[in-house]
């Protein structure tokens, strides 16, 4: 088990006004996001638990275009890892912010 | 008289004669009749496919005396079954020319590696057939059919597949060709060997056997499979008007053909795209069909649980007088090669170049049918709008009338595959396999000079507005996501392929990610395709959960 953690700036706060959602499941090849809005509205928080290690610069990577493209301002995500690949990663990022944000999911 | 050749067949026609009445052979007596009909260093062609197989011959040829029977050269489509390796093991067999192996792929690399087989050349089908007509003609070639009757005339039924191009360069090259069939009866359902080709029928009893290997579950489909799909059927089918096709095996090929009914009707391309097929019965393409978007399909073999649906649906797909599926593996190869203009499939590897291979070192897996579909036909004549449309891509100065068409070669797939081993490397192991094994060629499926694109949940790579080597390299790892080969990108450079639209991110498309939902595949289960196929669909048990 390994436990990698990112931290940061955001350029605007996430939509939305719900504080909290999960999306996705711990299940082989998938992964668990749950969702808080309790930062600040410029910063970003990503924790990760995988069992999988070896694979920190592609999780930054993964983390690093998804605060880029999703501007997830205010959020932090902890993530529950069960082996995703990082294309599964960055899907279930993305849908964490739109179920934040009150959309459908 | 020059016919040497004939009066030897009569000689193996009459020492087979002492293990059977007529031409009928009791199954007991199957190794026997092949031990007196094959010689030591024949060159025997034993039926099967990564589908149909003649399996009792199999067993009878595995069960042989070595020291009656060795050093045969096995001309065959795929490895498959155990027994096709064991005759290697046993010193039955020597030598071996194939095109596919599935199961067996990771006992064959042992074997070569081992010595125990002297490997000739891993094929496309068509190719391995062409040879049967030149230089690999079988002295005997063991055969399946579903029944036969008392003259030998055979019914070969839906999974048709190799058997005429197997018995036509056998029989007409005083070849021996023996048939295993399910069963003998009085009248068969229509002729599709005539008996005076075939000359000894072994009645096994049960059927052969056939995998259903164009199955592919829709409930294991994933939203970056599915976003794959979306990706292909905007960014290709449609600017294309892609009409004549050929799927490969897999979920992203499986979730397009989901994607049809609902998001491509969505789009408006309903009768635009996809209406004619070389392709075997998918019964994940059972919604399209029910939707009205297929006009006809020829197919290589059929598929296990397909034969009723098929039976109801003969304005799509080539049926006999007796009313089943003619499937032809042959003819529908050369469809693919000349009639088609676009292969799409999925593959293991991808190296910077866009040469694609699935042999790893541990597995030489063959690749079917896949470099023949997934190669520019260079002998084509007839012109076709995304045939042209391709060409003046790959050169947009060139004179019109003069312009070669390119057909669309499509590699899809996610930028990691199982086990999250990436699917864009350096150096394919196809290379170090011909280094250890001492090779002239290495086993690439898809040549870079045919590839024109490849799709990723990245995107879209249109190799064809590549103008030089780096920008062909720079355009593969743009779309190669996380992988080391993606990440090591030039960002600067692989940003302006993206202006000018070598290559397509998703939202260049319009398609939001977010979008890529299981709710848009027309069948979500095995089941949802049982409903679409009116009941006509009888999938097999292992695909059943209910």
């Amino acid at each position: 088990m390994e436990q990698l953690n990112y931290r940061h700036i955001a350029l605007s706060r996430a939509k939305g006004s719900r504080l909290q959602a999960v999306v996705g499941v711990v299940a082989s090849g998938d992964l668990e996001v749950l969702v808080e809005r309790t930062l600040p509205d410029g910063e970003c928080e990503v924790d990760i638990r995988t069992p999988i290690t070896g694979f920190g610069d592609v999780w930054r990577a993964v983390v690093a275009d998804f605060v880029q493209l999703r501007s997830p301002g205010g959020l932090k995500l902890s993530v529950n890892d069960g082996g995703a690949r990082p294309d599964m990663v960055s899907l279930r990022l993305a849908q964490a912010v739109r179920a934040v944000a009150g959309d459908r999911v | 008289m020059r016919d040497t050749g004939r009066r030897d067949r009569d000689q193996r026609l009459q020492a087979g004669a002492r293990h059977a009445e007529g031409k009928r052979v009791h199954r007991q007596n199957a190794t026997a009749l092949l031990e007196a009909v094959i010689r030591p260093g024949d060159r025997v062609c034993l039926e099967g496919d990564n589908q149909k197989q003649a399996d009792l011959l199999a067993v009878a040829l595995a069960a042989a005396d070595s020291a009656t029977l060795h050093d045969l050269h096995l001309v065959r489509s795929g490895v498959v079954l155990p027994e096709h390796l064991d005759v290697f093991e046993k010193g039955i067999a020597k030598r071996l020319d194939y095109a596919y192996s599935g199961p067996q792929s990771a006992r064959i690399a042992r074997l070569l590696f081992g010595g125990k087989i002297e490997l000739g050349a891993v094929h496309t089908y068509l190719e391995l057939f062409a040879r049967y007509y030149i230089d690999l003609t079988p002295q005997v070639a063991l055969i399946a059919a579903v029944s036969a009757d008392r003259h030998g005339n055979l019914y070969t039924g839906p999974n048709t597949e190799d058997t005429p191009a197997i018995v036509e360069a056998t029989a007409f090259k005083d070849g021996v060709v023996i048939a295993q069939v399910n069963e003998i009866v009085d009248t068969l359902p229509r002729v599709d060997i005539p008996g005076d080709w075939v000359h000894f029928v072994v009645e096994s009893g049960k059927p052969f056997y056939v995998e259903p290997l164009f199955t592919r579950d829709p409930a294991a489909i994933t939203e970056t499979q599915i976003l794959t799909a979306m990706l292909a059927i905007k960014g290709i089918y449609a600017p294309y008007g892609v009409q004549r096709l050929n799927h490969g095996i897999g979920f992203n090929t499986a979730a397009i053909e989901l994607l049809l009914p609902t998001y491509g009707e969505r789009l408006g391309l309903k009768g635009k795209v996809a209406s004619h097929w070389a392709l075997n019965p998918h019964p994940t393409l059972i919604p399209a069909i029910e939707s009205g978007w297929v006009r006809q399909i020829h197919s290589f073999g059929s598929e296990v649980g397909m034969d009723e649906y098929i039976r109801a649906r003969s304005d799509v797909y080539f049926t006999g007088p007796d009313g089943s599926l003619r499937s032809n593996r042959a003819f529908c190869q050369m469809a693919g090669l000349y009639a088609c203009d676009m292969f799409i499939g999925s593959t293991l590897q991808i190296d910077l170049k866009g040469n694609s291979s699935t042999v790893t070192v541990e597995r030489v897996a063959g690749f079917g049918g896949a470099p023949n579909m997934g190669s520019d036909a260079r002998g084509r004549r007839h012109p076709s709008q995304p045939w042209l449309q391709a060409g003046k891509e790959a050169d947009p100065d060139g004179p019109a009338a003069l312009r070669r068409g390119r057909k669309l070669v499509v590699q899809i797939g996610e930028t990691f595959g199982d086990q999250n081993v990436p699917l864009f490397v350096e150096h394919l192991d196809a290379l170090n396999l011909a280094e250890k094994l001492h090779l002239d060629l290495a086993p690439v499926m898809v040549y870079s000079d045919d590839v024109t694109h490849i799709v990723t949940e990245e995107g879209i790579a249109n190799l064809l507005l590549c103008r030089d080597a780096d920008e062909r390299e720079q355009a593969i790892r743009g779309v190669a996501g996380y992988t080391q080969i993606g990440r090591e990108r030039d960002a600067a450079m692989v940003q302006r392929l993206r202006e000018r639209g070598v290559i397509r991110r998703p939202e260049d498309l319009g398609i939001d990610p977010l979008d890529a939902d299981r709710r848009l595949l027309a069948a979500r289960s095995i089941k949802d395709l049982v409903h679409w196929s009116g009941g006509l669909y009888a999938p097999p048990s292992k695909f059943r959960n209910w």
